[in-house]
């Protein structure tokens, strides 16, 4: 399994092969409280770098994802519909958002390892 | 930006982790653990909120409740001896100013006003006062809710004078030894009671209610969850200077006699809208399906035509659905009327539904 990347949005990206998972991170599943409800990218849309083309709903409020970066979506998390609790209780697995086939495989480089992500929170 | 006031609880909140937030000036707890599990919380044993950010006040003398009524379309001065009743104060348009508590507490009456609009409520109740009644605002006390199922019993281990009152009922009594101004009231359709205690003892007074083991912190996060699925307005949502009380589906806040007198502010279209009808009611919603429908969503007929808005949205944890309510048509408002709401440019089926969601349990 390839190392976690990390956006300024608060996602995570894991790059297997030519496909690469997102989902949200811990940070963000704890500052958005519990989920209740999300909405998942149709498959097969293409979505451009920092579109928004998921929700996520806690009690309070409604939250865009953004796409990490460009790509077709090629999969997306069927168990979040029935369980939208996942992304509380496994953020960086279980509650996974979508699979995308990036245009671009190189881009999931370009963003943030662990320790940038982590830095990049003390900043907040 | 200016500095928020903080209320006599919040070196409690920080000690157990809140989430601070603002609210109407003031830091304020949002969540401890989490909106699901305090709501549940609420619903299963019993909750304590904070909510001394709201404001108290006092009317004393001669003629004070012939002086509200002034102000407001409910009944005061039939109001009897440690009663409480929920009132509107109305503008002269009509529109609704607030939402308040009033009790009578023998020889004075107790107010209790929204946090947002306090100052203005208070200055227009002052400026509308005859000579000989006074109004005297508390600034130096908090005010504790403690709501659920549970909340009898640890009355009962701690205030037991409180647990005879019946819903409504009011009375000065000793929790832990710490005078306190007690209502059985509340905001999340549950059994319970709202607290009013010193600020210098409030502190000392949650932990003693926090020690009981039914007891668990609560914050504005639950008190909304709860407050809608109870169906309860929320001040600036489902009320404000726009609606009537006749739109808002509060006709039942207008008092019998004033009905025949209309002495009071907006009389003029209250009683015509009481007489022909309003073109709009504030009425319960529930979407189909998962996702909720958040305030300033559009309601829509089954032909496209926008007929009304929702103002309050968003997830009931207790019937594990969204819920929401709103104002729509008055033709269409029916219980059971078949609507669309626009979310995120997509039409959602959802039915117009009675209120409360979730059965009000009242101790009556």
């Amino acid at each position: 399994m390839s190392e976690l990347k990390f956006t300024k949005d608060h996602e995570w990206v894991r790059l297997d092969g030519d496909v690469a998972t997102v989902g949200i991170t811990d940070h963000a599943q704890t500052a958005l409280g519990d989920v209740v409800f999300v909405e998942l990218p149709e498959v097969g849309r293409e979505v451009a770098a920092g579109e928004a083309c998921a929700v996520v709903e806690s009690v309070k409020a409604a939250s865009d994802i953004y796409a990490p970066i460009a790509g077709k979506i090629v999969e997306v998390n069927g168990a979040l519909s029935d369980n939208p609790g996942l992304v509380n209780a496994s953020a960086l697995d279980e509650g996974w958002f979508f699979r995308i086939e990036p245009t671009d495989p190189a881009a999931v480089a370009d963003l943030m390892d662990e320790t940038a992500y982590a830095a990049y929170l003390e900043t907040l | 930006m200016t500095e928020l006031k903080t209320t006599p609880l919040d070196a409690l909140h920080r000690r157990l982790g809140a989430r601070m937030v603002p609210f109407a000036g003031y830091a304020m707890p949002v969540q401890y653990t989490g909106i699901m599990a305090e709501h549940a919380q609420c619903r299963s044993k019993a909750a304590l909120f904070d909510v001394s950010h709201m404001g108290q006040g006092v009317l004393t003398g001669e003629g004070a409740a012939a002086a509200l009524e002034r102000l407001t379309p409910a009944d005061v001065a039939g109001l009897k001896p440690n009663r409480q009743r929920y009132a509107l104060l109305t503008a002269e348009d009509g529109g609704i100013l607030d939402d308040f508590m009033v009790a009578n507490m023998g020889d004075r009456l107790f107010l209790v006003v929204n946090a947002a609009c306090k100052d203005e409520d208070f200055a227009h109740i002052e400026a509308h006062l005859p000579a000989g009644v006074r109004l005297a605002v508390w600034t130096d006390r908090a005010l504790i809710a403690l709501q659920g199922p549970a909340a009898e019993g640890v009355m009962a281990r701690l205030g037991p004078a409180a647990v005879v009152l019946p819903f409504m009922g009011v009375a000065e009594v000793a929790i832990a030894g710490i005078p306190c101004l007690v209502s059985r009231s509340g905001y999340t359709g549950e059994d319970g009671f709202e607290i009013s205690a010193p600020a210098a003892e409030a502190e000392r007074l949650a932990d003693t209610l926090l020690a009981d083991p039914d007891v668990a912190p609560a914050g504005l996060g639950a008190r909304d969850s709860l407050r809608l699925e109870a169906g309860l307005c929320l001040y600036g949502n489902d009320i404000d200077r726009t609606t009537s009380p006749v739109e808002a589906a509060l006709t039942w806040t207008i008092g019998k006699r004033r009905r025949s007198e209309w002495s009071f502010p907006g009389a003029a279209r209250i009683r015509h809208e009481l007489e022909n009808g309003t073109s709009r009611l504030r009425v319960g919603i529930l979407p189909e399906g998962r996702a909720p429908a958040r305030a300033h969503t559009t309601i829509h007929a089954a032909d496209g035509t926008q007929i009304g808005e929702i103002t309050s949205g968003g997830f009931g944890p207790t019937l594990n659905a969204p819920v929401a309510m709103g104002y729509v048509r008055r033709d269409l408002s029916a219980d059971g009327t078949a609507v669309a709401l626009a979310v995120r440019g997509r039409m959602l089926p959802a039915r117009i539904a009675p209120m409360p969601f979730v059965p009000h349990r009242y101790k009556r």
